[in-house]
């Protein structure tokens, strides 16, 4: 593939037909909760659009992201879509390493300055910029020098969007988001900072560069391709919500399309694994499935091209695309009960107020106890007020 | 000691136990007790709700008996009771309040208020702030033995009349009777027949009973005015002459706060259970129909319906046997709406109709009695209460009613068979 | 603070708080009402106490006709939102499992409509109730700031919990939270409240039915 072919072009020359790459536009334009009469739209942006350049950084990641996007045992449209963009930065997939990399990082920001898409997973440690580096930059240095000519970044996975993983009590490394590490650090200066080497010719404030949170732990595949597409179609990042994540994959919660819901209304739980409950497919609300908060589109979209997702499996949502997912107050634990041992508080309570209503209890009884006994009898004489003035 | 602000705060705190905490504690401020009261419904003032009459005492037993009050009040951060407050209070406790009860029976947290007004008035008379009516008839109970001032030789002339009347000997000052018969000194001036009606039932059911020359009043003043050791002093004359003359049960007469004042007061009151029984004289009637000793050879035909005393049934629990009299006297019985327990008060018990201040307020509230009879359009009324009798009578006729009231007991009596 | 952060606080140390402060609020006037006692009753009795206190507690939850015909708002009224917020409470799937989480017991579920319907039915209800406290002359002779409070105290928990469960508005954690911690007012200020009524009313319904019952009066 070159650089120079269009989409339309390098899809063709990869065999897929016309047919074939209409049925994906339209997959994708109702993905995205797009009219039909969009289809036409996108599948003519497509055609002719030159594949852009995408600069993709990894930081403190386990690299699963990637593992999800590039996931596909057999050829997909969504694998011929990443074919369709020109990945030129990508440590676990370019060829290149070392030195080399990074000049390929340098050159196709020069060249496409203001214009590529910036990729980043994984977290951003600013307690100490050595906790994490690359080629001897430190994360924080490599993220400020690459958002400069960015048109936009995409925060892939929730260590990018939210701070994830690294992000958990008690955040060792001071783990930031892609978001919070602009809003801290967006204008200052990267250490690397040299005139015009990556296209750059003056300090650049970063801070409000547009961040597309694709977050999830890692995300389902077919939201990146929906959102490029979107991109390539429109020129700019489809409808956000409010934690900036595309409200097409986004805006409904696991729980309001999980095929489960049905035995949540109803009141049917599993209580453990393995009772019965479990093994008729009742709901994990109990086991602490956080569908309810989670949104996700992993009830319809599902993962691994529609097999299943982790409720069809009988595992309880993590909530895994919603920040602080890790702190949530335990995988296992259901979302209306306490985090503490309210029970235990309740027994020392009921024991501390009897105690205290004992007290209390003698203190109005031996109150009462001394009115009585110095009651002065009331006789006929003593029904008028002595003191008529 | 006499009366004080002090004085009655300090009884205030001595009658507060725990029905009156949790009464208070319960409170929702619901308004239901108001529609249950007839000085509410008949002048449609708010201050009327039978709780509201209560809130002295509620600052008191919030300030000296809750955690929170106590802390309060340590600070300066409540509202103490003062002695105008108490004196505004009196035309609540004593004028709108003949502690009949029905607010306590639809309350739905369960709150009995008549027995925290009861209460109350302890505080409210050793403040000094119970009505004048009720102070001079209880001086006069305690002084001379009758809150009308009733004597010995009043009494002995009716019994002169009934004996005339009746052709009968009425017993007095019989050793081992069994029953003791209390009047009150309202049966004695204004309905003597009641006298001679008993006399003839007693005869002719072969009862042996005896009025006491020492201690026949049953009416108590010490109960209305709220004052225990006055109460208790009433109730002791009662003993004294029951235990003197070894009588087996005391007779509480056709009066309502009487038979709750010697019946379930009573023994609280002198600190001992009675070594006697005490009946009202309808339980007796209704006792000696079911034994059979109590016939009838002619019935009322005119149509009837009863007015319940508040004391005797709703608050005295003597409610069937009025009923199975007067199925057996009378053949045209017609029951009031809401009767019963829960049948309206007359307006004048509890010591309303010794309170010349509250006239008014009485009149007003006897156009609920109003009400029920000109639902039912009875030809007559009976009632048990001689109270109630006054009070009614006078209803009636401020209204230009013409409707008779009558004592269940004469009525019997009127009908007594010859066996 | 994050809501995802509000929402563990709330389900945390908030709890905790709340839980101590309702306990033991409610023992200590409980135990001070109790510990203040009846004086032994010397006059005979006619009925037994014990029946007649227990029968109350259930026979007082039924009004008589002419209270039903005179103030049949009240009661209806309160019949609606007694029962919207207890069933609501009680028988909505995630509270059992709260519920189960703290006292270890477990009860059948009603459907979820059915509760969202009947919150939304208490809600209307309760605005209704307001109205009234405001408007009815009685009611507002009575009323004290307490009552508003406690009103207050009771219809945000009915309209945090639909508009959590419909996420209607603002992001779902902070619809939770704001629902667990309206739970948590109620359960801090309700024992310096009338709100204690819940549970001194068994207690006054019993002295209530004992007192007569002893007369023989069944109230």
């Amino acid at each position: 593939m070159t650089k120079d072919q269009t989409i339309g072009e390098a899809l063709r020359a990869r065999g897929v037909s016309r047919r074939g790459f209409l049925k994906f536009c339209a997959a994708t334009a109702s993905l995205m909760a797009l009219p039909p009469a969009m289809v036409p739209k996108i599948a003519a942006a497509l055609e002719k659009a030159r594949r852009p350049s995408v600069i993709w950084l990894s930081f403190q990641e386990c690299t699963g992201c990637t593992e999800s996007l590039t996931r596909s045992h057999s050829p997909t449209i969504e694998d011929l879509i990443f074919n369709s963009i020109s990945l030129d930065y990508h440590h676990t997939l370019q060829a290149a390493s070392g030195t080399a990399a990074e000049e390929d990082r340098k050159t196709a920001m020069k060249e496409n300055y203001g214009k590529y898409l910036l990729v980043v997973d994984g977290s951003i440690p600013v307690g100490n910029p050595g906790f994490s580096t690359i080629a001897g930059v430190s994360n924080m240095d490599m993220l400020l020098e690459t958002a400069a000519g960015a048109a936009a970044i995409i925060a892939v996975g929730t260590c990018a969007a939210f701070g994830g993983i690294p992000y958990a009590d008690p955040n060792p490394t001071k783990a930031r988001s892609v978001t919070a590490f602009l809003k801290e650090y967006g204008n200052r200066l990267p250490n690397t900072f040299t005139v015009d080497e990556t296209g750059q010719t003056d300090p650049v404030d970063v801070t409000n560069k547009p961040v597309i949170n694709v977050s999830g732990c890692p995300p389902i595949p077919v939201v990146i391709s929906g959102v490029l597409a979107h991109f390539l179609t429109f020129g700019k990042l489809p409808e956000l919500d409010s934690l900036g994540r595309p409200m097409a994959f986004y805006g409904k919660s696991i729980h309001d399309r999980c095929y489960r819901r049905p035995f949540y209304d109803k009141g049917l739980f599993a209580n453990s694994f393995d009772d019965e409950g479990a093994k008729k497919g009742w709901c994990l609300y109990k086991l602490g499935c956080k569908g309810p908060t989670t949104y996700n589109a992993c009830a319809t979209t599902k993962w691994n091209e529609g097999t299943s997702f982790p409720i069809q499996s009988g595992h309880p949502c993590l909530g895994c695309s919603e920040p602080d997912f890790w702190d949530g107050g335990g995988f296992y634990k259901a979302l209306s009960t306490p985090t503490g041992d309210i029970t235990r508080t309740a027994v020392y309570a009921i024991g501390a107020g009897a105690a205290a209503g004992v007290a209390l209890g003698a203190l109005n009884r031996s109150k009462r106890a001394h009115m009585r006994k110095t009651h002065s009898k009331v006789g006929i004489d003593d029904l008028e007020k002595g003191d008529k003035s | 000691m006499s009366a004080s602000l002090e004085q009655g705060i300090h009884a205030f705190k001595e009658q507060i136990d725990a029905p009156v905490a949790t009464f208070f504690s319960s409170c929702v401020r619901c308004g239901l007790c108001a529609q249950a009261c007839l000085f509410y419904t008949e002048t449609g003032n708010p201050e009327y709700t039978p709780i509201h009459k209560l809130e002295p005492l509620r600052r008191v037993w919030k300030q000296e008996y809750t955690f929170w009050g106590r802390y309060a009040k340590a600070f300066g951060l409540s509202k103490p009771v003062t002695d105008a407050e108490l004196g505004d209070w009196e035309k609540y406790v004593y004028d709108s309040c003949t502690m009949c009860g029905r607010c306590s029976m639809v309350c739905p947290v369960g709150n009995d208020i008549a027995y925290m007004i009861r209460r109350m008035r302890e505080g409210m008379a050793a403040a000094g702030h119970a009505p004048e009516g009720l102070v001079g008839a209880t001086r006069r109970a305690i002084t001379i033995g009758s809150p009308m001032g009733v004597k010995l030789p009043a009494l002995q002339a009716q019994i002169r009349n009934a004996e005339q009347e009746s052709g009968l000997k009425i017993p007095v000052d019989v050793q081992g009777a069994d029953y003791m018969v209390l009047l009150s000194s309202m049966e004695i001036m204004n309905f003597p027949e009641f006298i001679s009606a008993i006399a003839r039932i007693f005869e002719r059911a072969n009862v042996s009973w005896t009025i006491s020359s020492e201690a026949f009043e049953a009416t108590n003043s010490g109960i209305q005015i709220g004052v225990s050791e006055l109460a208790a002093e009433l109730v002791q004359r009662v003993v004294d002459a029951a235990e003197k003359l070894q009588v087996k049960n005391v007779i509480s007469p056709e009066c309502g706060h009487a038979y709750f004042a010697i019946r379930w007061e009573g023994p609280n009151l002198v600190g001992k259970a009675f070594n006697f029984k005490v009946v009202h004289i309808l339980e007796l009637l209704d006792d000696l129909r079911k034994q059979g000793r109590l016939k009838v050879s002619s019935k009322e035909t005119q149509k009837l319906t009863y007015h319940d005393p508040c004391q005797i049934t709703r608050r005295g629990g003597v409610a069937e046997q009025p009923r199975n009299l007067l199925n057996m006297v009378a053949e045209n019985f017609v029951e009031m709406p809401e009767h019963g327990t829960m049948n309206w008060c007359c307006g004048a018990g509890g010591g309303v109709s010794t309170n010349e201040r509250a006239d008014e307020l009485r009149l007003k509230a006897f156009k609920r009695k109003q009400a029920q009879l000109n639902a039912v359009q009875p030809d007559a009324l009976v009632s048990a209460c001689s109270n109630c009798r006054i009070q009614l009578e006078e209803g009636l006729e401020e209204n230009s009613m013409d409707i008779p009231v009558l004592s269940l007991t004469e009525t019997i009596a009127a009908h007594l068979s010859d066996d | 603070m994050t809501p995802a952060e509000l929402l563990m606080w709330v389900r945390g140390p908030a709890l905790q708080f709340a839980t101590v402060v309702f306990v033991v609020g409610v023992a200590v006037r409980i135990l001070e009402i109790l510990l203040l006692g009846r004086k032994p009753d010397l006059a005979e009795a006619r009925g037994s106490e014990v029946i007649g206190g227990l029968r109350t507690i259930i026979s007082r939850s039924i009004p008589d006709r002419g209270t039903l015909q005179r103030s049949s708002f009240n009661v209806v009224a309160g019949y609606i939102f007694h029962a919207g917020f207890f069933l609501a409470l009680f028988f909505f799937a995630p509270h059992i499992l709260l519920l189960h989480d703290v006292f270890g017991v477990y009860w059948p579920s009603l459907p979820t409509q059915f509760i969202d319907a009947l919150t939304v039915v208490s809600i209307i209800t309760l605005l209704a109730v307001l109205f009234h406290r405001i408007t009815h002359k009685v009611m507002r002779f009575l009323s004290r700031p307490s009552d508003y409070v406690a009103w207050l105290l009771t219809i945000l928990p009915l309209i945090t919990g639909y508009l959590a469960f419909h996420r209607v508005g603002l992001a779902p954690p902070l619809l939770m939270a704001l629902h667990i911690g309206s739970v948590e007012l109620l359960m801090i200020v309700f024992p310096f409240t009338k709100l204690m009524h819940a549970f001194t009313l068994f207690l006054g319904r019993y002295y209530n039915g004992a007192i007569a019952g002893r007369r023989g009066v069944n109230a």
